[in-house]
């Protein structure tokens, strides 16, 4: 090991490596400033200069507030002024430490402008939007943390599309034959199970590549869905394939807050069985030995061989876990959303999961920022879709996609995954 | 507690790594397991801590015959082992690297890091190995990472402390300040099992001696009854020269021209820092160093294995500016690389030896023309250099996989050397080799300086570096602190590895560059 | 990874006893059918597959739960009916994608419908060729250790370019379709080149890039469709414009079998990509980065060039594929063009172990599995998607060979090990 070069503010060594250098937090800038350029030119001078945007800001359980009535020119170049000052920040002080901070608050701001200008002489439920956003939002999260429990392990899941698959449809047919939506849930949390244990069978026992496994799981979760749903589901379609879903409950109170009440408190056990699982998963991560231990093997299964730790044991745990917690997210589809099982109905989600996961660096908290991320970019494609912005919607459709790129190509920078992420281990 | 080894055997299909071994290591002993590399210490050292499973034999503590289904039963029998490849998690703590496996808990499993940093800081008291429970293990130097692993084991009470290879990652100075730790060890009734190859280290620690040969046990002796010479007849099977045999060099013109250069890691830290070196046709300059400080990169980036943004100052060959030169550039331009981790820079193993022979010139005539590989000549040339450099295979069509690290590291300088080479680097050029393949590598790159080549060599064996080395450089800490001529005393190059500047010896260790002070638990003063 | 265990010495043993006589052919030959080399595990893992085929109709086909109900009062006719469905299912499958006994038996007879004896043949070859190209172009990447899971925004992509050739151009038949071949490769290298660049420049890991990128291919195509100029004019449905004889890959055969140069083509791209991989210099290049990456780039390679290299070129296989189809029997594009091709390309590659004469065997194994699974749909109503089902189980077994030893009590083989893998996140 060697000398600092840098002065220790130059450098932000996050604990799981993220380097950003000063070039990157100055492309940032330029970014941001490029965007206040796109505020002024399109949702500030063009626009006519008498045009209101409306933000409806209430919802049933919640106080209501009187909805937010906006003169877009005149907030859009407000906005900008805004944006390129954070833009221009980035750019003169090139200091890594913040710049993330900096960076998402311009571009919220950018967003802010643009649902604005798309909702020009029109109302936007800004609402149902974060509402949705969360909702959206849902099936990640649970993607995501069964691809922390699987990775902190040392495997690397990219089933998880499969898996939901499989969940989603387990979870409609038993939720719908047996009537009982909990056993639904159940049936998701198996059908994800035996997947992880597919996974971890070939991949631990087998030395199979565990990118290749998981790539045919998915395939073998898309063939079979695909075949059931047309060979039982469709036949008994009102018996098997009906099945009622869970519905919004509130929490007392809370419920009631203007804004982030319903949008917080006032959905699903889904939303709320994907927020437990989160502060679980990430407290025992980092606060147990469960945890400790979990992540030694990933990062160096040899060394937790020599203290008596047995590798594949924890390694089949946590892989089965996780497909346990994809399994459950790919209920969520159906009896948490729109009931009914539909073909290929999870559209890649699996794999965007995939994204966030690495997004937040193999850590709880940091997927469900990108999973709110992504959340938020399905229901604004959502959104503008409905307001008709002129933007064709096979484009609009991408979004996630395009982001998931994005993030994993540029934004997140060189992320540094557990170390024996992926790697075979076999004790001679 | 006494420990018993008794008939062990263990196969890896065709070859025995270990044939009938007997050792017994009684309560409060140094015993030293000697042997050169490939001898199978490190393979009975795995049986002993339930890493492997022998084949025969059975192990005895206390009289007692035991099982080691894995390292756990090993640990809770006592026995504790610092592995020559530390088995510590580079981004956990000090305190959880020590506790994992062993980890003091809380209700609902929550670690109790209270307690695991109280009992750390009064073990480290009690045996002087100094180390800051809350540092991260990939920001310490190798010899804290060393003290680390020995409380992982004293934690855990282990009484029979295996240590494999312990010494080739430290100074002379370190060593020294290891030799005392292991004493205190003994003296409070623990014993010692010290695997290695040195015998200046057998001599100086041991309280007696088991050597190993090709998997056998080969004699039993004592310090007092057996001299450096006696011991290494005894490893090796036959006499040994121990030192290579060399004329005064003839230096030429310089070659390579390093000036002021600058490696930056990854994560933008100054590995090489202002670096100037010259070496001239006919002449080796060694560079020594304790494993970490630099060497590595530096040898990189003169073979222009560093990304090109990592790197400032010049490197120059024959006056021409290659700072910017590709690899596949420099190595046309003459440069011949012998990479430090021949499996993972040098080698691609699935790949039959012909194929490895030629991953330099494969594209060029005779082995190819107009993008079309001539396999026959291939074949052909791959088959002539078994013969030139006595690499130990029957057709060079197999992989190169199944030979053995010797003929591995033959077929690296095979391919390095068969072009024409106006300097030649090379890394750790025999680690792991056994005492055979280990004189001919050194006889082959003697020969080469003698045709007029210069040859830069990295090694942190400081034997290997006084025995080949024209000038010797010595690196700490990404910087050059001195060159010194081979007839310098061991001790002094030792302190120069430890950072004191040659002729500035009173700030020993003192004044670290700006920035140090942010490595929490730097604790290799020495 | 640290290998613990020292590496064995130079220990090349003789085979048998010095001076003890070989073993004849035949025991030679039958120690090898009981041994795991590459051959016997497909051939095992292909029985697997159509045995869970097998158990898939069996426990989901109304006929036979029915029949399942009444095995305790009448077993002999329950079995009968379970044993006629799974009997009238696996002789769809073959008579949908080799050939009719019946209509070969009438051809024979009567020296007529010779070309509907053969369409089964030709239809299976059909299907062939996409997957022969684009297998060959993802065993490329896997050689180099580049895993393309993008062959579906790349076949998209290959045709879509294809297609405003093909109708935008006015050209007599030969250079025209020169052009066409050229530009499905083009849009396909374009596709390819994306991750490749992504992958060398930023490290964004190829697996999720490529498949982001079949998403955003599918909403472009569906955007195209319905844009002028790719829409067919005069048309409110997803359509394209079709392509003009000119553009059309001519057939075979006449009497109507829809075999075309295309599959020749195919069978040319794979020979030159055997060629390619085994005497190609840059081949060999691939082949060294996809073993050992760091000790190509100690040779003198570059990893990032091949990698953007490599993925550009199965790209540009892969969108040869999207242009087969096109031009070869589609002559137009419409929503979901392609179907499960792009994901197929993978599993053939798999099964063939990269080599370009298995991804052709393994090509045609999935092919007739497929017309025939078409045929079995059409007359019995067993959903195409079963064989989607049962080539994963084939695959599932492929990359796994200690698995399939375990199930059939094979020996272990010295050759054939299945050189398979993928780097980790890092790489």
């Amino acid at each position: 090991m060697s000398v600092v070069e840098l002065a220790p503010s130059d450098l932000v060594a996050a604990p799981e490596g993220r380097v950003v250098t000063s070039a990157r937090v100055r492309g940032m800038g330029a970014f941001l400033l490029a965007l206040a350029a796109i505020m002024v030119l399109a949702f500030g001078a063009g626009v006519p200069s008498d045009a209101k945007a409306t933000f409806l800001l209430s919802a049933p359980p919640a106080i209501g507030l009187a909805p937010l009535v906006m003169p877009v020119r005149w907030v859009s170049i407000a906005l900008a002024v805004v944006c390129a000052g954070l833009g221009a920040a980035l750019l003169v002080r090139a200091r890594p430490r913040g710049s993330y901070l900096t960076f998402g608050a311009g571009v919220t701001v950018f967003i802010w402008a643009l649902l604005a200008w798309a909702a020009r002489g029109n109302t936007l439920n800004f609402e149902q939007m974060l509402a949705e956003t969360l909702v959206s939002a849902t099936p990640l999260v649970y993607g995501a943390l069964s691809g922390v429990m699987c990775e902190r392990s040392g495997v690397v899941n990219i089933a998880i599309e499969g898996q939901f698959l499989a969940g989603a449809f387990l979870g409609a047919m038993i939720g719908s034959a047996t009537g009982v939506l909990w056993a639904g849930v159940v049936a998701g949390a198996v059908a994800g199970a035996i997947f992880g244990a597919l996974l971890a069978f070939l991949a631990l026992r087998y030395g199979a590549d565990q990118i290749i496994v998981g790539v045919v799981i998915v395939a073998f979760c898309t063939g079979l869905t695909n075949f059931l749903t047309e060979q039982v589901l469709t036949p008994y379609q009102a018996t098997l394939n009906s099945p009622s879903t869970f519905s919004p409950a509130g929490i007392p109170l809370l419920d009631k807050i203007p804004i982030l009440g319903p949008v917080l408190f006032y959905q699903n056990v889904f939303v709320y069985g994907a927020a437990v699982l989160l502060v679980v998963v990430q407290v025992a991560l980092f606060q147990t030995r469960w945890g400790l231990r979990a992540r030694a093997v990933s990062e160096h299964p040899r060394a937790a061989e020599t203290v008596g730790i047995h590798v594949l044991s924890v390694r089949y745990r946590n892989v089965i876990l996780g497909g346990v917690i994809a399994g459950i997210g790919g209920a969520s589809f159906t009896i948490g959303s729109i009931g009914e099982f539909s073909a290929d109905m999870t559209a890649g989600l699996g794999y965007v999961a995939l994204a966030a996961m690495i997004f937040g660096r193999w850590r709880p908290f940091g997927a469900l920022g990108a999973a709110l991320l992504f959340g938020f970019s399905i229901s604004l494609q959502s959104f503008l879709a409905v307001l008709n912005v002129g933007i064709p919607s096979p484009f609009l459709s991408m979004t996630p996609y395009v982001i998931t790129i994005a993030v994993v190509s540029g934004l997140v920078g060189r992320v540094r995954p557990p170390a024996a992420d992926g790697v075979p281990y076999s004790r001679e | 507690m006494k420990l018993e080894l008794a008939g062990i055997t263990k196969a890896f299909g065709p070859l025995v790594a270990n044939d009938r071994v007997d050792l017994t290591v009684e309560e409060g002993e140094v015993h030293c397991l000697l042997g050169e590399n490939g001898a199978g210490k490190t393979t009975l050292m795995n049986i002993l801590f339930g890493l492997f499973r022998a084949d025969a034999g059975e192990i005895r503590v206390d009289g007692e015959t035991v099982h080691f289904r894995d390292p756990g039963d090993a640990v809770r029998k006592g026995i504790g082992m610092v592995h020559q490849h530390f088995m510590l998690v580079p981004v956990f703590t000090v305190a959880e690297n020590i506790v994992l496996g062993f980890e003091p808990v809380r209700r609902f499993g929550f670690l109790d890091r209270r307690r695991a940093r109280a009992d750390i800081r009064r073990l480290s008291k009690e045996f002087g190995l100094d180390v800051d429970p809350d540092a991260r293990v990939e920001n310490l130097p190798v010899g804290a990472q060393q003290r680390v692993e020995i409380l992982k084991a004293l934690v855990r009470d282990a009484q029979v402390l295996i240590l494999d290879e312990p010494t080739a990652v430290l100074t002379p100075q370190e060593t020294e300040a290891l030799f005392k730790i292991i004493r205190s060890l003994a003296a409070s009734g623990r014993s010692v099992l010290f695997i290695t190859h040195k015998l200046k280290e057998v001599l100086a620690v041991a309280d007696r001696i088991t050597v190993m040969r090709l998997g056998r046990v080969a004699g039993r002796t004592t310090p007092a009854e057996s001299g450096e010479a006696e011991l290494a007849s005894m490893m090796v099977g036959r006499e040994v020269e121990l030192v290579v045999n060399k004329k005064p060099a003839e230096p030429g013109p310089p070659v390579l021209e390093v000036s002021d250069l600058t490696v930056v890691d990854e994560r933008g830290l100054k590995v090489v820092d202002h670096v100037s070196l010259d070496v001239r046709a006919g002449e080796i300059v060694a560079v020594a160093g304790v494993q970490g400080n630099g060497q590595t990169e530096l040898a990189q980036a003169v073979t222009g294995l560093t990304d090109h943004d990592r790197v400032s100052g010049s490197v120059r060959l024959e006056g021409r500016e290659i700072t910017q030169a590709s690899p596949r550039q420099r190595l046309r331009a003459g440069i011949a690389n012998i990479p430090e981790d021949r499996q993972a820079d040098g080698l691609v193993l699935p790949m039959t030896i012909a194929d490895n022979l030629v991953l330099d010139v494969y594209d060029q005539a005779p082995y190819a023309r107009l993008g079309a590989r001539n396999l026959a000549r291939v074949r052909a040339g791959g088959q002539e250099k078994l013969k030139e450099f006595d690499i130990r295979a029957s057709s060079a069509e197999l992989p190169v996989s199944t030979l053995s690290g010797g003929n591995q590291q033959k077929v690296v300088v095979a391919r390095e050397l068969s072009r024409p080479v106006k300097l030649l680097v090379a890394s750790q050029p025999t680690r792991g080799l056994d005492v055979g393949s280990i004189e001919y590598v050194h006889r082959r790159i003697v020969a080469e300086r003698d045709r007029g080549c210069a040859v830069l060599v990295v090694s942190s064996e400081l034997d290997e570096v006084l025995a080949l080395g024209d000038r010797v450089a010595v690196m700490y800490r990404g910087r050059i602190v001195g060159i010194v001529p081979p007839t310098t005393s061991r001790e002094q190059i030792g302190l120069m590895m430890a950072g004191v500047d040659q002729g500035a010896k009173d700030g020993a260790g003192e004044a670290p560059p700006a920035g140090d002070g942010e490595r929490a638990g730097d604790g290799d003063r020495p | 990874m640290t290998t613990a265990a020292a590496p064995p010495e130079e220990t090349l043993s003789e085979q048998g006893a010095p001076g003890a006589a070989p073993p004849p052919w035949w025991l030679r030959a039958l120690r090898w059918t009981a041994e795991a080399n590459v051959a016997v595990v497909s051939f095992c893992a292909i029985v697997f597959g159509l045995f869970v085929g097998a158990i898939l109709i069996v426990v989901t086909t109304p006929a036979t739960l029915t029949a399942w109900g009444q095995i305790g009062s009448a077993p002999g006719h329950s079995l009968s009916v379970i044993f006629s469905t799974l009997g009238n299912a696996f002789g769809a499958l073959f008579t949908g994608s080799i050939f009719s006994p019946s209509a070969v038996g009438h051809a024979i007879s009567t020296g007529q419908g010779w070309a509907a004896a053969f369409t089964p043949i030709s239809e299976t070859m059909v299907s062939a060729t996409p997957l022969i190209l684009a297998g060959t172009g993802v065993a490329i990447g896997f050689s180099t250790g580049v895993f393309n899971i993008g062959g579906q925004g790349q076949l998209i992509a290959g045709a879509i370019a294809a297609t405003y050739v093909g109708f935008g151009v006015h050209l007599p038949l030969v250079p025209h379709l020169v052009l066409v071949v050229l530009a499905g490769a083009a849009g396909g290298a374009v596709a390819g080149f994306i991750p490749g660049i992504l992958k060398a420049r930023t490290g964004a890991h190829e697996v999720i890039v490529t498949i982001m990128l079949n998403y955003i291919f599918l909403n472009l195509l569906n955007y195209l469709l319905v844009t002028p100029p790719l829409q067919q004019p005069g048309q409110s449905n997803a359509i394209s414009r079709t392509v003009p004889a000119s553009a059309r890959l001519p057939h075979l055969f006449g009497g109507g079998l829809r075999v075309n140069v295309g599959f020749l083509v195919a069978l040319g791209v794979a020979a030159a990509a055997a060629w390619f991989m085994k005497r190609g210099t840059l081949g060999f290049e691939f082949k060294v980065i996809g073993a050992n990456p760091s000790a190509g780039r100690t040779a003198g390679m570059d990893a990032s060039k091949a990698t953007i290299l490599v993925l550009t070129i199965s790209g540009a296989l892969v969108g040869l594929a999207g242009m087969s189809t096109l031009s070869g029997t589609d002559f137009f594009l419409s929503s979901g063009y392609g179907g499960n091709n792009g994901f197929n390309a993978i599993t053939v590659a798999l099964l063939g172990r990269n080599r370009p004469l298995g991804v052709v065997l393994g090509s045609l194994l999935f092919a007739a599995l497929s017309t025939g699974g078409r045929y079995l749909q059409a007359n019995t109503n067993i959903p195409l998607d079963l064989t989607q089902v049962i080539q994963a189980v084939i695959v599932f077994l492929v990359a796994t060979p200690a698995l399939v030893r375990e199930i059939f009590r094979l020996r272990e083989a010295g050759a054939g090990k299945i050189l398979l893998f993928t780097k980790g996140w890092g790489a």
